[in-house]
């Protein structure tokens, strides 16, 4: 396997219902990401591959992605592919691609444009189109679920659900990209408005518009463009089938069979970033990751509990570990995503600083 | 560093047809996918990885139905990988498939493209009108009709040339049990006759709408020296972009296309296209763009590419061979046309293209494209192994 690092990284602030389209949101983060290697001497036709992660359903529209293309300045022609799904999965196609050795340097980007339409009843059209779907299962009604499992299993509290909400919110106080911030107790948020029998308010994601990129490079090219790369030394990724009768909904088996390929086992980690929209979930990641949060700072960027841009929060994660190995705050960092319902799908990342 | 060299050592595909009513989406790629299984001798249990390409999902009304179908392919526990390049995607899946093996991260890949466009409205999914943009409201036939009547007027090609490769791929579906459309007897005088739907685009001269499923198996060197069936080898891959639009641009013959040719010949080692390649499966949804495609690939020097097709050299027993499965305008599941492609040139390499094999095809061009003419994806693949 090459050795492949994370050299740049951009992201938009998450906001709500912006009139932005798809090329508006990725125009600021794809300038900013190429900005960043300037002083490197990097140009747009030094990068090998470019991939990108989204979803029509939430654009409203299909082939949403194809205006990308217009933002990257493809002329003369480039090698570039796209991936219906979080931009972790385009980051996991990019490494592949030059894991072949045809490429030695990717753009990842993506883009969520989640406040067109009612995204928690879009995502409902996630499930079997022939006898789920017609129940419209929205995001937020099948995340309820599974917390009211957790529950009943003795996994998880509401007390420490609420404890998550307080933490990524504190968290995010430091982050100026975050939508949601400021201190609680847990008592406040545990007296939020029930959203959906147990989720409360605190314990769902907003949705937002956002958009983010990373560089990746492989071996001394990856030196000489970033002082510091964050190494992936580790990434897999892995789905459990979506029939919710037929999986344990207060385990991710998916999870800790990645984490198991990626390494996960092999030393501590200062941070882990988990791509959790509701607060159960994170709970869940931690235990199918066996991370110690006395030991690992969960979630240091507030998560996507405070930020939220659909098919980009789980690339978000990726980026916030990257960014803190960098500046050399961080070592070694776990980087989680997800897709489809109740932790479905899901990819892990360990990331070093060498 | 060196990449593991792909051998494709399983295709399968269902019967395509305008409405598979007797199965559903997950039993539609089941199909495809068991055939590619049985014909590689293996079992799900023996695939590391997924890798699943469709068009926009708004065809059949479901969001990132991979996650569904990881049941339908018993992906529980593995990676499932999903894909959309618009409708050069079933080439690039493939490509991103092989690139897995290639790259030494997997071993053996199953990869899947279908479409399923009779459980919903393929008119109107393309045609969403947005708040911010500029409506085309014109469907596919209507978008590419300039495109060839400017390709027509650049190469003074007759009008007959069109009605031509219709009779051809309809004739060499006739051969092909799996294609969509069989329509025995259709001659160049009906053909010509065929109503105008988008001027110079006639009715026959167009691709159905189709449901149906590819899928391909891909393997290392390693497990494809222990298996006895037959193998096609990967010998390069491609993929190229460029915007829709800008003023200046060559929408008759892209650049990413001929960039995309030249890189796929490069690295398999071809210097004459034409005389090096025996037989090419290529994305052609509306009869005019085999000429087109055969110039942007090289096959033929500019404005001459119809002269190709006039002379018979792209019928099955002409000397290059063109769509012998009878193409996309004989089956268009979307996301699956290109991965058929892809695999079509397999079995020609393969040598289990049953009635439409064409004779002593030991190297075989699988191309794709997609949005306005703007995505590309190519493979060479070969009866021997790259050097």
């Amino acid at each position: 396997m090459r050795d492949i690092a994370i050299v740049a990284t951009a992201q938009a602030p998450s906001r709500t219902a912006t009139t932005l389209t798809t090329p508006e949101l990725l125009v600021p983060v794809i300038t900013d990401v190429m900005a960043r290697l300037a002083p490197a001497g990097v140009e747009r036709s030094d990068i090998g591959f470019w991939c990108h992660g989204s979803c029509d359903y939430l654009t409203g529209q299909p082939f949403s992605f194809v205006a990308a293309v217009d933002v990257l300045g493809a002329w003369p022609p480039i090698i570039e592919s796209h991936v219906e799904a979080d931009g972790a999965f385009a980051l996991y196609e990019a490494w592949v691609k030059i894991q072949t050795g045809e490429v030695d340097s990717a753009v990842v980007f993506s883009n969520g444009k989640s406040t067109s339409a009612p995204a928690d009843l879009v995502m409902a059209l996630q499930h079997d189109p022939y006898v789920e779907a017609p129940l419209w299962p929205t995001m937020t009604a099948t995340a309820a679920m599974q917390a009211r499992a957790c529950l009943d299993a003795g996994v998880v509290t509401g007390a420490a659900m609420a404890d998550v909400a307080v933490r990524n919110r504190r968290n995010a106080m430091n982050n100026p990209l975050a939508l949601l911030r400021g201190d609680h107790t847990r008592d406040e948020l545990l007296s939020s408005p029930m959203i959906h029998d147990p989720l409360r308010s605190h314990d769902c994601a907003p949705i937002t518009d956002g958009a983010n990129a990373v560089v990746l490079a492989a071996g001394d090219l990856a030196a000489s463009w970033c002082e510091r790369p964050a190494w992936i030394r580790g990434i897999d990724h892995r789905i459990d089938t979506q029939r919710m009768g037929a999986r344990d909904l207060t385990v991710s088996s998916s999870t800790m069979i990645a984490a198991e390929r990626a390494g996960v086992g092999h030393g501590r980690f200062d941070i882990a970033e988990l791509h959790a929209p509701f607060t159960h979930q994170e709970l869940l990641l931690e235990t199918a990751l066996g991370l110690d949060p006395e030991v690992t700072s969960i979630n240091p960027s507030g998560g996507a509990l405070c930020a939220n841009p659909q098919m980009a929060a789980g690339l978000a994660r990726i980026i916030e570990v990257a960014d803190r190995i960098h500046d050399a705050r961080s070592d070694r960092g776990l980087a989680h995503a997800t897709s489809g319902p109740c932790l479905q799908q899901n990819l892990v990342a360990v990331l070093e600083g060498a | 560093m060196m990449a593991e060299r792909v051998a494709v050592v399983g295709f399968g595909q269902t019967k395509h047809d305008a409405c598979r009513a007797d199965v559903s989406i997950a039993g539609l790629i089941r199909e495809a996918a068991d055939r590619a299984l049985e014909q590689a001798g293996l079992e799900l249990a023996d695939i590391d990885a997924f890798v699943i390409g469709k068009a926009p999902d708004m065809l059949e009304g479901i969001v990132m139905p991979e996650l569904w179908l990881a049941d339908a392919l018993g992906a529980a526990g593995k990676p499932v990988l999903r894909v959309h390049t618009a409708g050069s995607v079933g080439g690039s899946t493939a490509i991103v498939a092989a690139s897995h093996v290639a790259a030494g991260v997997h071993d053996t890949v199953l990869t899947v493209g279908f479409e399923k466009q009779s459980d919903g409205n393929a008119m109107w999914a393309l045609s969403v009108p947005l708040p911010f943009g500029m409506p085309v409201h014109a469907g596919a036939g209507g978008y590419f009709s300039p495109h060839v009547r400017s390709y027509i007027d650049r190469s003074g090609a007759p009008p007959h040339i069109g009605a031509m490769v219709a009779v051809k791929d309809r004739t060499n579906a006739l051969r092909n049990p799996h294609a969509h459309l069989h329509q025995p007897g259709l001659t160049l005088e009906a053909a010509m006759q065929s109503p105008m739907l988008w001027d110079p685009i006639r009715f026959v001269e167009t691709c159905p709408s189709s449901d149906g499923a590819a899928a391909l198996v891909l393997t290392n060197e390693k497990h494809a020296q222990r298996m006895s069936g037959p193998k096609a080898w990967v010998h390069a891959t491609a993929m190229r972009s460029e915007p829709t639009m800008f003023a200046g641009r060559d929408q008759v013959s892209p650049q990413a296309g001929i960039d995309c040719a030249n890189e796929v010949f490069r690295k398999a080692g071809i210097a004459d296209p034409f005389n090096e390649i025996d037989v090419a499966e290529i994305y052609v949804p509306f009869s005019w763009f085999e000429p087109m495609w055969l110039e942007n690939l090289g096959f033929a020097d500019r404005h001459q590419g119809w002269r190709l097709v006039e002379d018979g050299v792209t019928d099955t027993g002409g000397s290059l061979p063109i769509n012998p499965s009878g193409g996309v305008l004989s089956s268009n599941p979307i996301g699956a046309s290109g991965m058929l492609r892809f695999g079509e040139a397999a079995r020609q390499v393969m040598g289990t293209a049953a009635d439409h094999q064409v004779d002593g095809a030991r190297r075989a061009l699988g191309h794709a494209y997609g949005g306005g003419s703007q995505f590309f994806a190519m493979w060479v693949v070969g009866s021997d192994k790259p050097t």
